[in-house]
Order: structure tokens, then C-alpha cells, then sequence
């Protein structure tokens, strides 16, 4: 295909009708201060933001968890009383899931994606500050619930009827449907956003088998958002017509069939636990190449293994719902599906396991969470494989068995992979590296007290003990292990501690000098996002970098010399680039906020006042249209210095001939 | 991958390219990021409204203890809807004009076909006001009993879809007539148009599912 079309600026109107185009009101400027961070469209700072909230919901969350533990601390416990309890264990997994994961996922997503393909922004970069808004206004509608008259309470999964007026009289479930339908317009926005970016803008000579695994992970990530989220917009938008307009959904006298809500639940359900996976995964074949000083061991095996993932999560949804009476056919082929969605799953591990043996390990702190991930995510997926056995998958059924699979998937999986990320990417972000002996502190306090946590609810899920109730009897037997628990809980809650510290600490020190600015390849990394400055400038890339081979920024640094020996032929800090350009940026923009402002005022209305609703609306119809007025790049913004002063080519050490052959080259493959 | 021997070693930094801010790079895939962005939207609402049509197949002849009323389908004016579901496929003819009017320039056309898109929607819409104000008045309310609810729902949605679309083309027609779109951004109602488009195949498989199957 030949590559023929240019590729506008987003939204930018080319007429050339300034009088026009200028927009109805004054732009923000480049302005320092809180303006820059609300009112920008830079995926580095928007990034940078996703991490912030997402790290605030996860300290919300963890409360919540540790409410939930005190609470279990002893039989009969009475810290909470048992509808408070419904309430915040709901809480606690829709926080950690929507608000913390998620998001977190996204925050490396929007930060390191275009670094990693070679570009200066995502292909939308409005759109983008639009989902973060969205996001975060969200997240603060869910938890508006709590001063309204309490929180969801019909857990994170939201069970049909349950979730009716009759059995939920409080506004809490209302607040969960509009909440998540916010969310998830929000990340409908982010998914689409970053498939165009990836398709569209990578680096001449990036194909997509030269792509970094990260970068491809993300890419199956959003395809499944894409496909995932409308299911549970339906399924919300149901809910919410039953709630708020009387319709009969669920209503069980109608002739409602309950299964219908749990079917569209898990449809989107069981891809979500792909879309907090994968970016993890993403992660650590990252890092567990660098920090082994081997190229990742099968890259197009975990390419092909992450997309597997991709399709084959779509075909195993009702393992989720084994006891509702589906049948032996539909249990006996959701039971297969179910394992061999572990065959592409135990690729990747051995992968991993096969990049690092024999090499030169480095245990910095982010290879070993990454190591941890490696581990216990496959301590969580065994337990995993032992719920496609149906009669097996019966006993566990809502037992702490459960429970403690899908804290070892999503805690010891997703979580300990994005910490990797934090380690390994912070000198990016921020210029410095964060403490690496605190970082080990913090990795070995919540190496263990995740294990105490977790593991012992294996034991007393097989024992029986259910989860969603509030309380135990004395009786039971299960109360040695439950107050394991709970101390394992406060130990993860010291070793956040200890992170939290670790940032300050790492923060105070770099600004006092005392910890210094890291060079651009401070791990002697493989990917071109090490080959520009640490903290990233704004422009991101001097000069589109060329890509001839996966790894590229590791091939710059090594070659092979006469007898095949590898040899390093080139210092990462000194071939990078020198981040001393100014191209010319999108400019920043007040609609995203303002539009993204617009959506909980909406659904306050819904439940409220429909007055609220139609200022919710106005805000909503005049963000679009000053949006769609202003173009993405302001042109009164300064091109001053772009003048003949410096000649970009004498910066670079070749001409132009091998990019353009790059070009030619790749357009028939990518 | 490019062989080893390939790589010219003495050409170690990033930096053979200008960043050229007013000469646009060529995309991978050579569609604008506009257009992908439709796909990929459009294949999003593929799912919304499989989910929808699946709901309502599902939910479309039960009966509970509490139901009473007129099912959906015993209101079904079958010629009626087919005759406005006619109206709403000639849109996509007279789409794809509009579409080729302004590529070949003729801007005095697209705004004609434009606006006769934009009408034959509209007539579309009103067909569905009158559907749904004479199913009420034969007592079929939005909460009268599950199909109704999983009907109202699925085919609401639809005609909202079909409203943002008209919405679209004559905002279009605005700016087409103002002249701040002419022949070079003819991509943008291209863009418009596999929307419309979509909206209507859906419209097809809603015809047929839940109008004709009985």
C-alpha cells in the first residue's frame, strides 16, 4: 500500500479562514503553575496525572481494605455493621478495578507509547485530557455516593435483581451505573485514541513486529476496551432505566431473567481481566530483558500469546457463572475454553523464565517486582486453571478461594508489574530514580505481607468460608487464619508506607541535589524511549528516530564484532538525543475539563433533579462547540524559533536518504 | 529485520529526520486518523448494539406473575415501518452522492444531497415519533411490561443515533455553504457518511430481527 495520504492535525480546520478558526474565546497559554497540569494536552503530563489520581483511589481503596480486615479481624466482629459492610467491600473492589488498575494501566500507556513508537503526542491530544477529565470527575461521582446517603452496595459485579429499587432502596447503585458509565466513556475515549496512535504514527521502519512488547500489550489492551466497554454500557444503561425510569429489566414479576445481567456483566467482565493484566505483562517483558541483558526470549511468540489472550478472553465468560445452572453443554465448553486460555498465559511465563536464564541479572528494584509478578501471577493462575474444572470450580464458588486467586492474579500479577514500571520508568518521568534501597524495603514488606494476606484465604476458602458476609461465628474454626490476614494487611499498609516515603524522600533529595538528574539511559535499556533525555523534554523527539530492528536502541549500543562476540560499540547516554529542539506543540485547551465537567453534573440530574441535568447539558453542548472552533494548535502560538539560527540537519550525522528509504521499505508490511 | 550487516554502524544517533511541523508525516497505514478513528468507533457500537438486540431477542416474549399488555411485536405495523425503513436506505444513495459530489467539487450538489440526506432521516425520525406515540395511545407504555421496555430501549437508541447523524449533516451543510469546507476536506463528510451508513445497515438487521422474525 502506498503511503499517499498525509496526516492532518487533529480537528485542525484548514481552511485558512483565521477569523474563523481562531475560536469563540482566548486559549489558555503555557502557563506554569495549576494551569498547565488542568489545562494541558501533553500525554506526559496527562500521564503523569492518570498515576496521581489512580495512586489517591488506591490509598481510598486500601482503606477500604483494611476496614474490610478489621471487620474480620475476630468471629463476630462488630467494627462495621453488616450494610456498611456491603458497602465498602463493594466499594473496595469497583475502586480498585475502575480506579486504581485501570487507570494506573493508562497512565503508563499515555506516558511511554508514543515515546516508544517515536512520536510527539497521541493522535488526539484534546481527546486524551478528555479521558483523564472524565476519569477523574468519575471516580469522584462514584464516591459522591458516600455523603449522599452511602455507598453501592451489590458488589462490584452488581448481581441482578439485587441491584433493583426493591432490594437497594439508597441512591448507592445509582451512583455506581452513572459513576462506571463515565469511567467508561472515558476509557472508550483512551482506547480509541491510543489504536489510532499506534496504527498511524510510529517511527519509519517501525513495523508492527519491531514494535516494543509494552507498546503492543497496550494495543490489545484497548482493542479489548473497545469491544469490552459497550457491553457493559448496556448492561449499565439497563439498570439504570430500571432504577430511575421504571422500566422492567430485572424485574423478576415481568418475566425478567436474572442470568441476562450476569451474561452481559461478564462478556465485558472477563476481558476486563485481560485489560489489567496485559499492561503488566507488557511491563515486565520490558524490564526482565533489560535487567537480564538478554534479548526478550521469543518476541514474536508473546506478541502472538498477548493477541491469543486477546481473542480467546471473549470465549470463556461463563466460567464466572458455573453454578447458575447453565447446563452441561454450555459448562462443559466454557470448562475447555477456560483451559486453554492457560496455554498462552504459561507461554509468556516461560518466556520470561527463559529470558532471564543465563543471563547477567541485575536485582534492581524493578526486576524484582518484576521477578515477583512472574511468580506469584502463576501461583494465581494454577489456582486460576483449577476453576475451569466445574465440579471443583462449584466448591470454591464464592468462597475465600476465590477471593485469594484473584488477589494473587491482580495484586501479585497487575500491581507488582505497574510498581515495576514506577521503579523503572520514574527517571523518565521525573528525572531521578527513586531510592533503590527503600524501593527494596517496600518490595520485601509487600512481598510478604501479600502473601500473608492472601495465602491463607486459600486455606479458609477451601475450609468454607464465604465471602461477602460480614461475620463469622467462633464456631466455624476460621478465626487463626483471618487474623493472619488482617496482620498481613497492615504489613502491605507499612510497606505503601514505605513507597510513599520513598517518593518524598527521592523528591526532597533531588531538589536539594543530593540525588542526581539521571543521564537519558540510566539502565542501559533497549527501546527508543531511552534514547532521548531523562525527564522526557516536551517535544519528546528531536528528530524522528529510524528504526531498523526490535530492540533498536540496544542495537545503536551493541554489535556483533568479527568473531560474533557482542561488543559495545556506543555509549546509551551519549547517541541519544539532546532534547535541545522547540518544535511546535499542540496547544493547551480548556474544553476537555469543562466538557468532561459536564457528565456528573448530567447524571446528578438523573437521580436528583433533572434541572441539574440541563446545566449538566449546557456545559456539555458548549465545551463541543468551543471545542470544535478551536483549533488543536493554536496558531498565534510563537513559531519564532524556528528561524535560521540552527540548521537541524547538522545535528544529525546523516541526510535524509536512509529515512525516506525506511519509509518505502516498510509502508507494504506496516 | 534488517540483516546485521546492513546497519551502518558509523550512524549511531537518533537523528536522520526534521520534525517538520507544516508538512504533515504519512501515516502507517495510509488512512487518515480521522477515518480510523470512525472505524474503530463504529466497531465499538457494533457491540452496543449486539448487546441491544440481544436483550431484546431474550427479553422479547416473556412473562412474568405481573404482566399484562400488548407485547411489541402485536402492535407491529409491518408495511408501515417498511415503507419508512425504504426512506432510510435511500439516505445512504443519497449519502453516497453527497460524498461524490464534493470529491468531483461539485459543491453546489453536496450541499443538495446534504440536505436530502439530512430530510430523508428527518422522515425517518418522524415515522419512528408516530410508531411509538400510536403504540402508547394502544396502551404499550415504556414500563408496561418487558418487551415494551426492551423494545422503547433498543429502537430509542437507534433513533438517537439516526438524530446525532442528522444533526451532523446539517452541521455539515453550514459549513459546506459557508465555504470552510471545500473540495480539500471532502474526507470529513466521507467520514460522516460511513456513520450514516452504519446506522442504517444497523437499522437493517433491527428491521429484520426483531420487525420480521416472529
Amino acid at each position: 500500500m502506498a503511503i499517499t495520504e498525509e496526516r492532518p492535525e487533529i480537528l485542525e480546520l484548514e481552511s485558512g479562514d483565521t477569523s474563523f478558526s481562531t475560536g469563540a474565546f482566548a486559549r489558555p497559554t503555557n502557563a506554569s503553575g495549576w494551569r498547565a497540569w488542568f489545562f494541558t494536552v501533553d500525554h506526559k503530563k496527562i500521564g503523569i496525572m492518570y498515576g496521581a489520581v489512580a495512586m489517591f483511589w488506591f490509598l481510598w481503596g486500601g482503606v477500604e481494605a483494611l476496614l474490610i480486615r478489621a471487620q474480620l479481624f475476630t468471629p463476630n466482629g462488630t467494627v462495621l455493621t453488616a450494610e456498611q459492610y456491603n458497602q465498602i467491600f463493594t466499594m473496595h473492589g469497583t475502586t480498585m478495578v475502575f480506579l486504581v488498575i485501570m487507570p494506573l494501566a493508562a497512565a503508563f500507556a499515555n506516558y511511554i507509547v508514543p515515546l516508544q513508537i517515536g512520536a510527539r503526542d497521541v493522535a488526539f491530544p484534546r481527546m486524551n485530557a478528555l479521558g483523564l477529565w472524565l476519569f477523574v470527575f468519575g471516580g469522584i461521582f462514584l464516591n459522591l455516593s458516600w455523603f449522599l446517603g452511602g455507598g453501592p452496595d451489590g458488589g462490584w459485579f452488581a448481581y441482578a435483581p439485587n441491584t433493583g429499587v426493591t432490594f437497594s432502596p439508597g441512591a448507592g447503585m445509582d451512583f455506581y451505573a452513572l459513576g462506571l458509565q463515565i469511567a467508561g466513556i472515558a476509557s472508550l475515549v483512551g482506547a480509541i485514541n491510543l489504536i489510532v496512535t499506534v496504527l498511524n504514527m510510529r517511527a519509519p521502519g517501525m513495523t508492527m513486529l519491531r514494535m516494543p512488547v509494552f507498546t503492543w500489550m497496550i494495543l490489545v489492551v484497548q482493542f479489548l476496551l473497545l469491544f469490552a466497554l459497550p457491553v457493559i454500557t448496556v448492561a449499565l444503561i439497563l439498570l439504570s432505566f430500571d432504577r430511575t425510569f421504571d422500566a422492567n429489566f430485572f424485574n423478576v414479576a415481568m418475566g425478567a431473567d436474572p442470568l441476562l445481567w450476569q451474561h452481559l456483566f461478564w462478556i465485558f467482565g472477563h476481558p476486563e481481566v485481560y485489560i489489567l493484566i496485559l499492561p503488566s505483562f507488557g511491563i515486565v517483558s520490558e524490564t526482565l530483558p533489560v535487567f537480564s541483558r538478554k534479548p526478550l526470549f521469543g518476541y514474536s511468540v508473546i506478541v502472538i500469546s498477548g493477541a491469543a489472550i486477546g481473542f480467546m478472553g471473549w470465549g470463556v465468560w461463563a466460567h464466572h457463572m458455573f453454578v447458575s445452572g447453565l447446563g452441561p453443554v454450555g459448562v462443559a465448553a466454557f470448562s475447555a475454553t477456560t483451559m486453554f486460555i492457560a496455554v498462552p498465559t504459561g507461554v509468556k511465563i516461560l518466556n520470561w523464565i527463559a529470558t532471564m536464564w543465563g543471563g547477567n541479572l541485575r536485582f534492581t528494584v524493578p526486576m524484582m517486582f518484576s521477578i515477583s509478578l512472574v511468580s506469584m501471577f502463576t501461583i494465581g493462575g494454577l489456582s486460576g486453571v483449577m476453576h475451569s474444572v466445574a465440579p471443583a470450580d462449584t466448591q470454591q464458588t464464592d468462597t475465600y478461594f476465590i477471593v485469594a486467586h484473584f488477589h494473587y492474579v491482580l495484586f501479585g500479577g497487575a500491581l507488582m508489574g505497574l510498581f515495576a514500571g514506577m521503579y523503572y520508568w520514574w527517571p523518565k518521568a521525573f528525572g531521578y530514580k527513586l531510592s533503590e534501597s527503600l524501593g527494596k524495603w517496600h518490595f520485601w514488606i509487600l512481598l510478604v505481607g501479600f502473601n500473608m494476606t492472601f495465602g491463607p484465604m486459600h486455606i479458609v476458602g477451601l475450609q468454607g468460608m464465604a465471602r461477602r458476609h460480614s461475620r463469622y461465628g467462633p464456631e466455624d474454626g476460621f478465626d487463626f487464619w483471618n487474623a493472619v490476614v488482617t496482620i498481613g494487611a497492615f504489613v502491605i499498609l507499612i510497606g505503601m508506607i514505605v513507597f510513599a516515603v520513598n517518593i518524598v524522600r527521592s523528591w526532597l533529595g533531588y531538589k536539594a541535589g543530593t540525588i542526581p538528574q539521571e543521564p537519558a539511559d540510566p539502565w542501559d535499556a533497549r527501546t527508543i524511549e531511552w534514547a532521548i533525555p531523562c525527564p522526557t523534554p516536551e517535544h519528546n523527539f528531536d528528530y524522528v528516530p529510524v528504526i531498523t530492528d526490535i530492540d533498536d536502541f540496544w542495537h545503536k549500543k551493541y554489535q556483533p564484532d568479527e568473531n560474533g562476540k557482542l561488543r559495545k560499540i556506543a555509549d546509551g547516554n551519549e547517541i541519544a538525543q539532546k532534547g535541545d529542539q522547540s518544535p511546535h506543540l499542540p496547544s493547551p485547551s480548556y474544553w476537555p475539563i469543562v466538557l468532561a465537567a459536564g457528565l456528573p453534573l448530567i447524571a446528578l440530574g438523573l437521580i436528583y433533579n433533572l434541572w441539574v441535568s440541563g446545566i449538566g447539558l449546557v456545559l456539555l453542548l458548549g465545551a463541543m462547540f468551543g471545542w470544535s472552533l478551536e483549533p488543536a494548535t493554536d496558531p498565534n502560538a510563537g513559531h519564532d524559533d524556528h528561524g535560521d539560527d540552527h540548521d537541524p540537519d547538522t545535528n544529525a550525522p546523516d541526510g535524509d536518504e536512509g529515512g525516506d528509504a525506511e519509509v518505502a521499505e516498510e509502508a507494504p508490511v506496516g | 529485520m534488517a540483516d546485521i550487516d546492513e546497519i551502518d554502524t558509523s550512524n549511531l544517533a537518533y537523528g536522520r529526520t526534521e520534525w517538520d511541523d507544516h508538512h504533515h508525516l504519512p501515516t502507517n497505514t495510509g488512512l487518515t486518523n480521522e477515518k480510523v478513528t470512525m472505524w474503530a468507533f463504529l466497531g465499538s457500537d457494533c457491540l452496543l448494539f449486539g448487546a441491544l438486540i440481544s436483550t431484546y431477542l431474550l427479553l422479547r416474549n416473556r412473562v412474568g406473575p405481573a404482566t399484562s399488555g400488548p407485547t411489541a411485536a402485536d402492535l407491529f405495523d409491518i408495511p408501515f415501518t417498511s415503507v419508512s425503513s425504504f426512506v432510510l436506505l435511500m439516505s445512504s444513495l443519497t449519502m453516497v452522492l453527497a460524498v461524490t459530489s464534493i470529491q468531483r467539487a461539485e459543491m453546489d450538489r453536496c450541499k443538495l444531497w446534504l440536505l436530502t440526506t439530512a430530510a430523508l432521516g428527518s422522515i425517518f425520525i418522524a415515522g419512528q415519533v408516530y410508531e411509538f406515540t400510536s403504540f402508547y395511545r394502544e396502551g404499550l407504555g415504556f414500563t408496561t411490561n418487558i418487551s415494551s421496555s426492551a423494545f422503547y430501549t433498543l429502537t430509542g437508541f437507534h433513533g438517537v443515533h439516526v438524530s446525532l447523524g442528522i444533526v451532523m449533516l446539517v452541521t455539515m451543510w453550514v459549513l459546506v455553504s459557508g465555504g470552510q469546507i471545500g473540495p480539500e476536506r471532502a474526507e470529513t463528510i466521507e467520514i460522516i457518511g460511513l456513520y450514516w451508513h452504519f446506522v442504517d445497515i444497523v437499522w437493517i438487521v433491527i428491521f429484520a430481527v426483531v420487525y420480521l422474525i416472529p
